[in-house]
């Protein structure tokens, strides 16, 4: 697999849905090989944030932004991006797991086929190498032609998150992929995302601050669409520089 | 002085023994129908009835023509309608906004749905069979029944494309996908069973249509060597038959051909439905 | 890229011409009968009974009425056994029973128009015509035939009506000790009310556009009917039974009858639509 060189800027970034910001005046960096966790409370835009980097967000209705999102200095939002190829390099896991109505196999093949890659071996080897990032493989290596949705919902995501890496994306963007998860599907999950931060950018957004605070190196604090504060998580943990930082992560408001 | 009460346990057997009682009865009453033309008309169902052309206006002979009549108007008509509402559907459904528009065009084509087939019949008369000069013919026909049930076709397609999840397009869009491969990868193959199932009973409509056609594909009791020629169908023959009272037998045999021709037609929509049910995973 | 643009632009155009070529035909289709209307005078086209086309008499008022009754006669029929089968399918049948009988029912929708006026004919008419008296050929022979036609439409509005109930109304009904029995009539009908009004009123928008079962067995006489026995024609059976050889006015006045179909339904599909949206006891949407 190739590794990470993208680096993401938001610059001034500011994301609006029918004149309303839900995110404004962004400004921050994602950094090559490492996990940023960003953490807020309900409305702080932090899933706005995350649909604005592959431009998921053009297919609601009123959307409008400022600003630019720099992708290895580019914006990807200039005329003329190739938006389809876009979202293959920055690859989204969504929050409940959403394997289409197929086998485990064309889940995991369908990016690839719309990418035009169809020959059987090249899928075979990237499959093998995705499941085994996505801590997968050994479970459904025998059952790849089963229906998908016969999987457990830990399996699932994992699943998603395997059908992401199959187009070797640069940055991997997940959006509370562990609500709804127990534990143990959490703990691979996160064990996942220490091995594949060697090689990709990740954001990962979550509600669950003890679950920044063991799964990420990085943390940013969104509230009510603006970035507080952003730094390197045991820092931001324990000495916030910020007073809404250290109400938040005491329980004071959520 | 306390009145005797009936119990609610009570009630409720005498209520529930009225319903299955009318269940009973409609379903005695569809086996009534079907059997009452099955029973009279099977035994003069024969090979040579099948394949033969009439005779004195159908007194003797067979109805082959009419078989082959059916055939190319209902079928002409699915085929015509069938590319061109699903389309449509997809078009509304996958490549507008949801707006005042589209909701006036989704009620229009579910007022055209209910739309009484004799005025698509007025309507295929004057328009094709005389304005456009094509006169009582098969095209005529297979059109007027295309127009008919293109606004079902149009609706059911779009009903199971909008029951296909958002979350679906989102995924397929988010591995990089394009609007029509997620259209065509992932909805329409979602869709799929609800879209055939319409075609289906569309199919079954254009087959049992009678007014329509008698207004614009006519009655003419030869073989039709064109699209340009008239032609008559199963059901009209059946009831020209009937009502002239040329040929008893004759009628309840043409009758029994066209319900058979309904019930496997409906067998095959329920199968299709299975099939893509186990098919797309449960 | 530039293939999803060449698709959407072909989507588009095929899109189009269905959609105006079906507005055409309503646009076609009043064009050809407004104008009589007019010139012949909406009183006097819509109540007077004097149908007589050879004299330029365009009064359509017994077929309207025949219609409606015919109508009014079949959605009785229907609502009281489609409620039934709706309640039945739902509530008291186990769920193998259910959904083996419903394609059974889907099977009744598609047995043609023809058919059953022919089994009308044979066998219901000379019924009438043998215990209750007159000729046999009546509102009430088309009631009965139309009412089992749209049983079909009825029920499987009714029975998704039924359905949409959040079970939630049911359990919290048995946990407070009803009987099933009560429960269907104290909570599911009534919270299911807009859908069932909906499903009776989308049957008659049926009922009043079906022709050629009407045609066998209601007589086609040209009086308002005068009971339930009399012999009817409606509107769907004059433009039938008069299309063939009419012509110049006389043709337009059919057209004109036409028009009155297609307004009326239009009215059914309207009011449909406005009950079904109603909101249920607790402001939620049906």
């Amino acid at each position: 697999m190739q590794t990470a060189t993208a680096t993401i800027r938001a610059q001034g970034f500011t994301a609006s849905f029918d004149g309303q910001p839900a995110v404004r005046g962004l400004d921050l960096e994602l950094f090559p090989r490492e996990r940023l966790a960003i953490i807020g409370p309900a409305r702080s835009g932090k899933t706005t944030f995350l649909r604005s980097l592959n431009r998921l967000n053009d297919l609601l209705p009123g959307f409008t932004h400022s600003g630019k999102i720099l992708r290895d200095g580019k914006d990807i939002y200039a005329a003329g991006v190739d938006v389809a190829e876009l979202r293959r390099k920055v690859g989204m896991v969504y929050a409940t797991p959403v394997p289409l109505p197929w086998s485990i196999y064309d889940n995991l093949a369908y990016g690839l086929r719309l990418a035009g890659i169809r020959e059987r071996s090249r899928l075979d080897e990237r499959m093998e190498a995705a499941l085994g990032y996505a801590f997968l493989w050994n479970e459904v290596k025998d059952r790849l032609h089963e229906p998908a949705n016969v999987l457990s919902g830990g399996q699932q995501q994992r699943l998603c998150i395997a059908r992401v890496l199959m187009l070797e994306p640069e940055v991997l963007v997940l959006d509370e992929p562990c609500s709804g998860l127990d534990p143990i599907s959490t703990a691979k999950i996160e064990d996942a995302l220490v091995a594949l931060k060697e090689k990709h950018s990740i954001v990962l957004v979550t509600n669950n601050t003890k679950q920044a605070a063991r799964a990420s190196d990085r943390t940013a604090f969104f509230l009510l669409g603006a970035l507080i504060e952003v730094g390197p998580t045991a820092q931001l943990f324990t000495r916030p520089t910020q007073k809404q930082t250290n109400d938040y992560l005491m329980g004071q408001f959520g | 002085m306390k009145m005797p009460t009936i119990s609610p346990a009570f009630t409720q057997r005498i209520a529930v023994g009225l319903m299955w009682t009318l269940t009973g009865i409609t379903f005695a009453v569809l086996v009534f129908i079907l059997a009452f033309i099955l029973v009279h008309g099977l035994p003069h169902v024969t090979w040579t009835f099948l394949t033969q052309a009439p005779r004195s206006m159908g007194r003797e002979g067979g109805i082959f023509p009419m078989i082959l009549g059916t055939f190319l108007v209902a079928g002409l008509a699915v085929l015509v309608a069938a590319p061109i509402g699903v389309a449509t559907a997809v078009y509304l459904s996958e490549y507008t906004r949801e707006g005042r528009l589209t909701a006036v065009i989704r009620f229009g084509a579910d007022c055209l749905a209910g739309v009484p087939s004799i005025i698509f019949g007025l309507f295929g008369f004057v328009f094709f069979a005389i304005t456009l000069g094509l006169g009582l013919s098969v095209l005529s026909g297979s059109l007027t029944l295309a127009l008919m049930v293109l606004p079902t076709i149009i609706r059911t397609s779009e009903e199971a494309i909008r029951a296909v999840p958002s979350s679906y397009r989102e995924v397929s869009l988010g591995l990089g996908g394009t609007r029509w491969q997620t259209v065509f990868y992932v909805v329409l193959r979602s869709a799929l069973p609800g879209i055939s199932t319409g075609i289906v009973l569309s199919l079954g409509r254009s087959i049992s249509e009678t007014a329509a056609v008698m207004l614009t594909a006519g009655s003419a009791l030869r073989l039709p060597r064109s699209l340009f020629d008239s032609s008559r169908t199963l059901a009209l023959h059946f009831y020209l038959l009937s009502r002239e009272g040329i040929s008893m037998p004759n009628a309840y045999a043409t009758a029994s051909v066209l319900i058979i021709a309904i019930l496997a037609l409906n067998l095959l929509a329920y199968a299709l439905m299975r099939r893509f049910a186990i098919k797309v995973g449960r | 890229m530039k293939r999803d643009r060449v698709i959407g632009a072909i989507l588009l155009v095929v899109a189009m011409s269905a959609i105006s070529g079906l507005a055409l035909i309503t646009v076609f289709i009043f064009r050809e009968g407004v104008p009589i209307i007019l010139r012949v005078g909406a009183k006097q086209f819509f109540l007077s009974t004097d149908w007589e086309p050879s004299l330029g008499h365009f009064g359509i008022l017994s077929m309207l009425v025949g219609s409606l009754v015919v109508t009014l006669g079949a959605a009785v029929i229907g609502v009281v056994f489609s409620l039934g089968l709706a309640i039945v399918l739902t509530q008291f049948s186990p769920p193998g029973l259910s959904s083996a009988l419903k394609p059974v029912i889907e099977l009744l929708a598609g047995i043609p128009s023809v058919v059953y006026g022919f089994v009308g004919v044979v066998t219901l008419v000379p019924l009438i015509r043998h215990w209750l008296g007159g000729p046999g050929l009546s509102v009430l022979a088309a009631s009965i035939v139309l009412g089992v036609m749209i049983l079909p439409t009825i029920t499987s509005i009714a029975i998704d009506a039924l359905q949409a109930v959040p079970r939630s109304y049911l359990e919290g009904s048995i946990a407070l000790g009803a009987t099933r029995w009560q429960t269907v009539t104290m909570v599911l009908l009534r919270a299911a009310r807009s859908g069932l009004v909906a499903a009776v009123i989308l049957g008659m928008g049926r009922a009043i556009g079906e022709t050629m079962a009407v045609i066998m067995v209601a007589g086609n006489a040209l009086d308002v009917p005068r009971s339930l026995l009399a012999p009817v024609r409606t509107l769907t059976s004059n433009i039938a039974l008069e299309m063939g050889y009419a012509s110049g006015e006389h043709r337009q006045a059919l057209f004109a009858t036409g028009v009155t179909l297609f307004v009326i339904i239009t009215l059914f599909n309207v009011a449909a639509l406005a009950v079904s949206r109603q909101r249920d006891g607790r402001g939620r949407v049906r």
